[in-house]
């Protein structure tokens, strides 16, 4: 069994954000593979490990420098890596029709792509890839094993969460909580070097965003900073009570 | 036409149902409101939408009962396919959010995920959104002859129920379900909603222990009326469950007032209550990140100031 693993390029959790114009500038942002795409190469090397798996490939479509993150993968255990090496922004839906023609044209079985990942906050890849192939999909992942044929984890849902179990081929988001990725060592990270990185062209694909992005703006409230002294806990306690009453206006 | 389709638990109509009523009135999109009511036995859930929308289609099917986004997203392709419908506003809960890419699949149109604003550009669409861990505010545009909109929940004022809507039942053709759901953990609490609470107090490790959890930030939600929160770090050591928890993978909270305590204040959780309107932080900590979004910080022991908050709040 073939597995895909989705990777997205994002600025690291610490590292600020800037617009430039009506866009966000990643321009000397520190960027890494995003954490809930991590989970899922985890997972993918897991299952191969388990001897459910064949051959784990990483998928990253972007700009160049999407190649750090895909050699990452690579350093961690991915056997080899797809870059589709393009400017354009695309949305989850435009994206969708792209991994699916990979996920054909590579005979995958299962698909992982990150829960939501850390620059678009979208949660959308992994349902709409799943239904251009016809597959199900489970979100919000955070058990996984292969048993069989059949996919047997546990996710979260609007109230609380669910154990399933699902035929194989499947389309599965990660999140926290569903393992501990490795970290890559330094004669993997060698390693990496040498496994196949191909590059791919959008056009090759066929794909124009659906949606596309008009204006980005940084818009952090203006927050008060007041600091209570809180040596004395019965007077800091008074003080904010009164601020709840009097400026948020929350209690009678 | 613009197809809504409801969202409802436990027989009752939620609140995000009547904010997307909000939305499509926003969007500028032209036509009458829809309301499609999917589940089994939803007759009360019926009537509440039909006073929020001059149609409501309701599809009362036993098979209904447990959610699928397979045969969620068939049921509502199919209905915005025979309405004609040209904008679809889907609830941006979990189960909103994994059905809708499949239904723009399906009709081969633009998803806008996660919407906190919609307006009309010429034939267009536009929506604003948050993206970058809700960092950054992004405007979105989609001109398409259909387009799906997820609607990001506790944004939008609801709208008042004051319609008297005709309701229509609707024949639906369904897939079989594709997933087996073997076990379910439902999480319930006695409390104000998350989401719809205007005070929430949420605890980080912070608090110290499970024990210190209950009596800290339960007593003082208890005590002004509001909602428990709980960091991720709190949820994955076991002492609240996943439902409490406020964050980029639990939820996204917007109160009147947000009380953090014991919270460091990681990006990730930051992105869960970053626009609450009032932000006050209780971390013995100075140099924890919450203090920089906090509208009021008191740097001391959540053991000595919360006892206290609690005996004041309770002696009002």
């Amino acid at each position: 069994m073939k597995i895909l693993t989705l990777i997205r390029q994002v600025p690291d959790a610490e590292a600020r954000v800037r617009v430039q114009g009506s866009a966000v500038d990643l321009e000397g942002a520190t960027l890494v593979m995003d954490g809930m795409d991590e989970y899922g190469v985890e997972q993918a090397l897991r299952l191969k490990e388990a001897g459910a798996g064949t051959e784990v490939i990483a998928l990253a479509v972007g700009p160049k420098r999407n190649e750090d993150a895909l050699r990452t993968a690579l350093a961690m255990g991915a056997d080899r890596a797809i870059h589709v090496e393009t400017n354009v922004a695309l949305d989850a839906i435009a994206l969708s029709k792209l991994v699916a023609q990979i996920a054909s044209q590579e005979d995958a079985s299962l698909i992982l792509a990150g829960g939501q990942q850390a620059d678009w906050d979208s949660q959308a890849l992994g349902a709409a890839t799943a239904e251009r192939l016809g597959w199900p999909q489970l979100t919000w992942t955070n058990g996984l094993e292969v048993q069989g044929d059949k996919l047997v984890g546990r996710h979260d849902v609007d109230e609380g969460n669910e154990s399933f179990e699902v035929s194989l081929p499947a389309v599965v988001t990660t999140q926290q909580g569903l393992n501990d990725p490795r970290y890559p060592t330094l004669p993997n990270i060698m390693k990496a070097k040498k496994k196949e990185l191909r590059k791919d062209t959008l056009e090759q694909y066929g794909v124009q965003p659906l949606a596309r992005v008009v204006g980005a703006e940084i818009q952090a409230r203006a927050r008060l900073g007041k600091v209570i002294d809180g040596k004395d806990a019965q007077a800091a306690a008074a003080q904010l009570l009164e601020l709840l009453r009097s400026e948020a206006k929350v209690l009678a | 036409m613009i197809l809504i389709v409801a969202e409802h638990s436990n027989g009752k109509l939620s609140k995000s149902t009547a904010e997307m009523v909000t939305a499509a009135r926003e969007s500028g999109r032209e036509g009458p409101i829809t309301i499609l009511v999917l589940g089994a036995g939803i007759e009360a859930v019926a009537n509440e939408a039909s006073k929020l929308a001059e149609q409501v289609l309701v599809g009362d099917v036993a098979s209904l009962a447990q959610y699928d986004a397979t045969v969620w997203a068939a049921a509502v392709t199919q209905i915005a396919r025979e309405g004609e419908a040209h904008t679809i506003l889907i609830g941006g809960s979990r189960s909103g959010r994994e059905y809708s890419p499949r239904v723009a699949v399906k009709l081969d149109a633009p998803l806008l995920e996660d919407v906190i604003s919609l307006k009309s550009a010429g034939s267009a669409l536009q929506a604003q959104r948050y993206t970058f861990l809700a960092r950054v505010t992004e405007t979105v545009e989609a001109d398409a002859p259909v387009i799906v909109v997820t609607v990001k929940p506790g944004i939008f004022t609801p709208a008042q129920p004051e319609m008297n809507g005709e309701q229509y039942d609707v024949e639906l053709e369904l897939p079989q379900p594709r997933v087996a759901v073997t076990g379910k953990s439902v999480e319930k609490t006695s409390r104000v909603p998350l989401a719809e609470a205007d005070v929430v107090v949420t605890g980080g490790r912070g608090v110290g222990s499970p024990e210190n959890f209950a009596t800290l930030v339960e007593g003082l939600a208890d005590s002004i009326g509001g909602g428990v929160g709980a960091t991720r770090a709190v949820v994955d050591a076991g002492w609240r469950p996943y439902s409490e928890q406020v964050g980029q993978t639990g939820k996204t909270v917007q109160p009147k007032a947000y009380i953090a305590l014991g919270v460091s204040g990681a990006v990730q959780h930051l992105s869960g209550m970053g626009k609450s309107k009032f932000i006050v932080a209780i971390n013995k900590d100075a140099e924890a990140p919450i203090f920089k979004v906090a509208d009021y910080g008191i740097v001391g022991d959540v053991n000595e100031i919360v006892p206290a908050l609690i005996e004041q709040a309770r002696n009002k």
